[in-house]
C-alpha cells in the first residue's frame, strides 16, 4: 500500500475541507482544473451525470456563482450563512497513473443554521491532477447516502 | 363577552374563506387538515403521474393521493391503473420503491399476488380457506383514472365529472405547455424532492405569485445574464393572472412565450447562442434550431391545477400534503424524448440552476414558506390577505383576470377549496 500517496492526497483533501468550513472560497475556486466539475448526483448508481438530473453539476462558472450567492446576502436561505464542520476520512486510492489520482473517501458533515443541526453523510470521489507539487481537482463527486430522500436547502458546498 | 378564541371557533369553514382573505387557521388547524384529506384530496381529481413516467407495460410509480399510498401502473394492454397500495389480506403494501417495472404485485407478508390491473391472482396454501375466499372481491382497490395531454389523474369519487370537464379552460394551457417538447414528446427525466415545514396551501398559492419573485429570487437573478434578468423582470409588466374556474388559474409572466411555436423568427437569446450553434453543427435546420431553442427556455406561464399539480414554466411542480405543517414538493424536470442531447442537457442544467435543495431558487422559496408557517402561529384571529389586484379584476372568456402580480389565482384556489370543504 502506497502510504506516501495516501498522505499526499489526504493532506490536499483535508485542506479543501478546511477551506470550505472556513469560507475561504477565493482559494477554493483556485483549486480546480479549468474543466473541473463539482457534482452532487441524485441516483447513487448514476455515472452519466451530464445526461441526468443532479442536485449540482457545477463547472467553473457555476462554482463561482454558487460562491457569490453564498456571500451575497441576497438569499434568505443562506443568510445567516450555515456553519459547517466536516470530517473526511477512509481514503482509498482507486486509480493512479502518476499524474492523475482517483481517491474515494467518507465525509461526515454537520451543519448548523438558525436553530437546526443537520447531518449529511456522503461518499466523495475526487479525481485529482498533479500540479506544481500539489493537486488540482478535476472531479469532485459527492454521493449523499440519503440523496434519494427529500432534502432541505443546502446552500453551501458539500 | 367573547374572547378572540371563541370568536374564531364561531367561524364556520365557509366563513373562513372570504372574497379577499382567508383565515389563518387554514394553515394551522390540524382538524381542518384532517377534513381536507377527505373533502379535497378524496373528493376531486388528483394528478398522479405523467404518462412518460410509466412508459411500458409493467412500468409503475408509487405516489400518494392525500396521505393514501397508490400505485400507478401500466398493464399489458397499455391501460393505466391507479391501485391502493394495500394488500387485501391484512393491509401490507404490495409495492415499494419510487418507480420500477414488474409483472405482478406480490405481497411480502403472506404472498398474495395481484396482476397489473389489481386482480387477486393467487394466495399461497388456499386449502385453509376451504374454497370460500371471494377472490373476485379481493383485488387491489382500483380508482377511476383519466388522462389529458399525457397528464394522468385519479379520483376516489366515482361519480365526479369527466376529467376534461373538470380541467375546462386549463386544457388549452396544458396543450400550450406541452409544446416545450420542441416537436418531440415530452418526458419526465427525474425530479428534485424536498419538504418544508409549512401547510400545502402556502405552496399552492406560490405558483401564481409573481409578487415574490424579484425579492425572494434576487440571488438567482444576480446569477443570470442581463437579458434573462430583464425577461424575468415581469412584475409591473403586461402579464396577467387568470382564474380558469374549478380552482385552476394561470399566471402569464412573459406573454411572448405563451405559444412556443409562434414568434419563431424572434432573435435567439444570448444565453442560448452557444446551444443554437451546437444544434446547427449537428445539422438541424434553422427552423428546428429555433423551435428547439425556444422550447428549451420553457413557457412564459405557470398553470396551477387544483389541488396538487402545476405546469410551471419548464417543469412540473407536484405537491403532497404530509401534515398541517409539513408539505412535500417534487419538481420534475422535462426533457424532449428523442430530442438532441445538447438541448436536453441544457434543460437539465437550467433545472439544476433554480430547482432543488442546491438550486439558486427553491431553497429561498422554501425558507419564505417556512417563515409564513412560523408567523402564522402568531395572531390566531388574523387573516391572510389576498386582495392584491382585486380592484383591477375583469371578466374574461374563461373566467376573471387581473395584473400579473394579482392574487387572483390564490382567490380562485380558495373558492374551490371552500366549495369542496362545505359540500
Ligand atoms: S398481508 Fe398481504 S398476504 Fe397477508
Ligand atoms: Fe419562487
Amino acid at each position: 500500500m502506497n502510504t506516501e500517496l495516501i498522505t499526499q492526497v489526504a493532506a490536499f483533501i483535508w485542506q479543501e475541507a478546511d477551506m470550505l468550513d472556513h469560507g475561504e472560497y477565493a482559494q477554493w475556486l483556485e483549486s480546480w482544473t479549468a474543466d473541473g466539475l463539482y457534482i452532487v448526483p441524485i441516483d447513487p448508481q448514476q455515472t452519466d451525470f451530464a445526461n441526468t438530473l443532479n442536485y449540482a453539476y457545477d463547472n467553473a462558472d457555476m462554482r463561482e456563482k454558487r460562491v457569490a450567492r453564498l456571500g451575497s446576502g441576497e438569499s434568505i436561505s443562506t443568510s445567516p450563512v450555515p456553519r459547517t464542520v466536516r470530517d473526511v476520512s477512509r481514503f482509498r486510492v482507486l486509480a493512479n497513473d502518476g499524474s492523475n489520482v482517483t481517491v474515494r473517501c467518507a465525509q461526515n458533515l454537520r451543519e448548523f443554521r438558525k436553530d437546526v443541526l443537520k447531518h449529511y453523510t456522503a461518499d466523495v470521489t475526487f479525481e485529482l491532477v498533479r500540479s506544481g507539487g500539489s493537486f488540482l481537482i478535476k472531479r469532485k463527486i459527492v454521493r449523499l447516502i440519503n440523496s434519494t430522500d427529500t432534502l432541505q436547502g443546502i446552500g453551501y458546498i458539500l | 363577552m367573547t374572547n378572540k378564541t371563541d370568536a374564531q371557533h364561531a367561524l364556520t369553514l365557509g366563513d373562513r374563506v372570504q372574497a379577499d382573505r382567508v383565515h389563518t387557521s387554514l394553515y394551522t388547524d390540524p382538524a381542518i387538515f384532517e377534513q381536507e384529506m377527505d373533502k379535497v384530496f378524496s373528493s376531486t381529481w388528483v394528478w398522479v403521474a405523467h404518462a412518460s413516467e410509466i412508459p411500458e407495460a409493467g412500468s409503475y410509480k408509487n405516489t400518494y393521493i392525500g396521505r393514501q399510498p397508490v400505485i400507478v401502473v401500466r398493464d399489458r394492454k397499455q391501460k393505466v391503473h391507479v391501485l391502493l397500495n394495500r394488500c387485501r389480506h391484512r393491509a401490507a403494501t404490495v409495492c415499494e420503491g419510487k418507480k420500477g417495472k414488474t409483472n405482478s404485485f406480490v405481497c411480502p407478508y403472506h404472498g398474495w399476488s395481484y396482476s397489473l390491473d389489481g386482480a387477486l391472482r393467487g394466495v399461497p396454501h388456499p386449502e385453509s380457506y376451504a374454497d370460500q375466499l371471494e377472490k373476485g372481491e379481493l383485488g387491489l382497490v382500483s380508482l377511476r383514472v383519466e388522462e389529458y395531454a399525457g397528464m394522468i389523474f385519479a379520483t376516489f369519487k366515482n361519480d365526479i365529472e369527466p376529467l376534461v370537464d373538470y380541467l375546462g379552460p386549463a386544457k388549452k394551457w396544458m396543450d400550450l405547455f406541452m409544446k416545450q417538447g420542441g416537436g418531440y414528446p415530452i418526458k419526465v427525466a427525474g425530479e428534485h424532492r424536498f419538504r418544508f415545514p409549512g401547510n400545502w396551501k402556502i405552496q399552492l398559492e406560490n405558483t401564481t405569485d409573481a409578487y415574490h419573485f424579484p425579492l425572494v429570487h434576487k440571488s438567482f437573478l444576480s446569477s443570470v445574464d442581463k437579458q434573462t434578468e430583464e425577461m424575468l423582470d415581469f412584475v409591473g409588466g403586461s402579464g396577467y393572472v387568470e382564474d380558469l374556474g374549478n380552482g385552476h388559474s394561470v399566471m402569464v409572466m412573459i406573454p411572448q412565450l405563451i405559444d412556443l411555436e409562434e414568434n419563431l423568427d424572434a432573435p435567439i437569446p444570448e444565453r442560448f447562442a452557444e446551444l443554437a450553434e451546437q444544434l446547427r453543427a449537428e445539422q438541424y435546420s434553422d427552423e428546428e434550431v429555433r423551435r428547439i431553442v425556444r422550447a428549451v427556455g420553457g413557457s412564459g406561464f405557470n398553470l396551477n391545477i387544483f389541488p396538487n399539480i402545476a405546469c410551471s414554466m419548464a417543469f412540473f411542480r407536484v405537491l403532497q400534503p404530509i401534515a398541517v405543517n409539513e408539505t412535500e414538493i417534487h419538481h420534475a424536470v422535462i426533457t424532449m424524448d428523442g430530442g438532441p442531447q445538447v438541448a436536453n442537457q441544457a434543460r437539465l442544467r437550467l433545472h439544476e440552476h433554480f430547482q432543488g435543495p442546491m438550486g439558486f431558487g427553491t431553497p429561498d422559496d422554501s425558507e419564505a414558506w417556512e417563515r409564513v408557517q412560523k408567523g402564522a402561529s402568531a395572531g390566531e384571529d388574523l387573516w391572510i390577505m389576498l386582495n392584491r389586484g382585486l380592484a383591477g379584476e375583469k371578466p374574461t372568456a374563461d373566467g376573471r383576470a387581473s395584473d400579473v402580480s394579482a392574487e387572483t389565482g390564490m382567490r380562485a384556489a380558495y373558492q374551490q377549496w371552500k366549495k369542496l370543504m362545505t359540500a
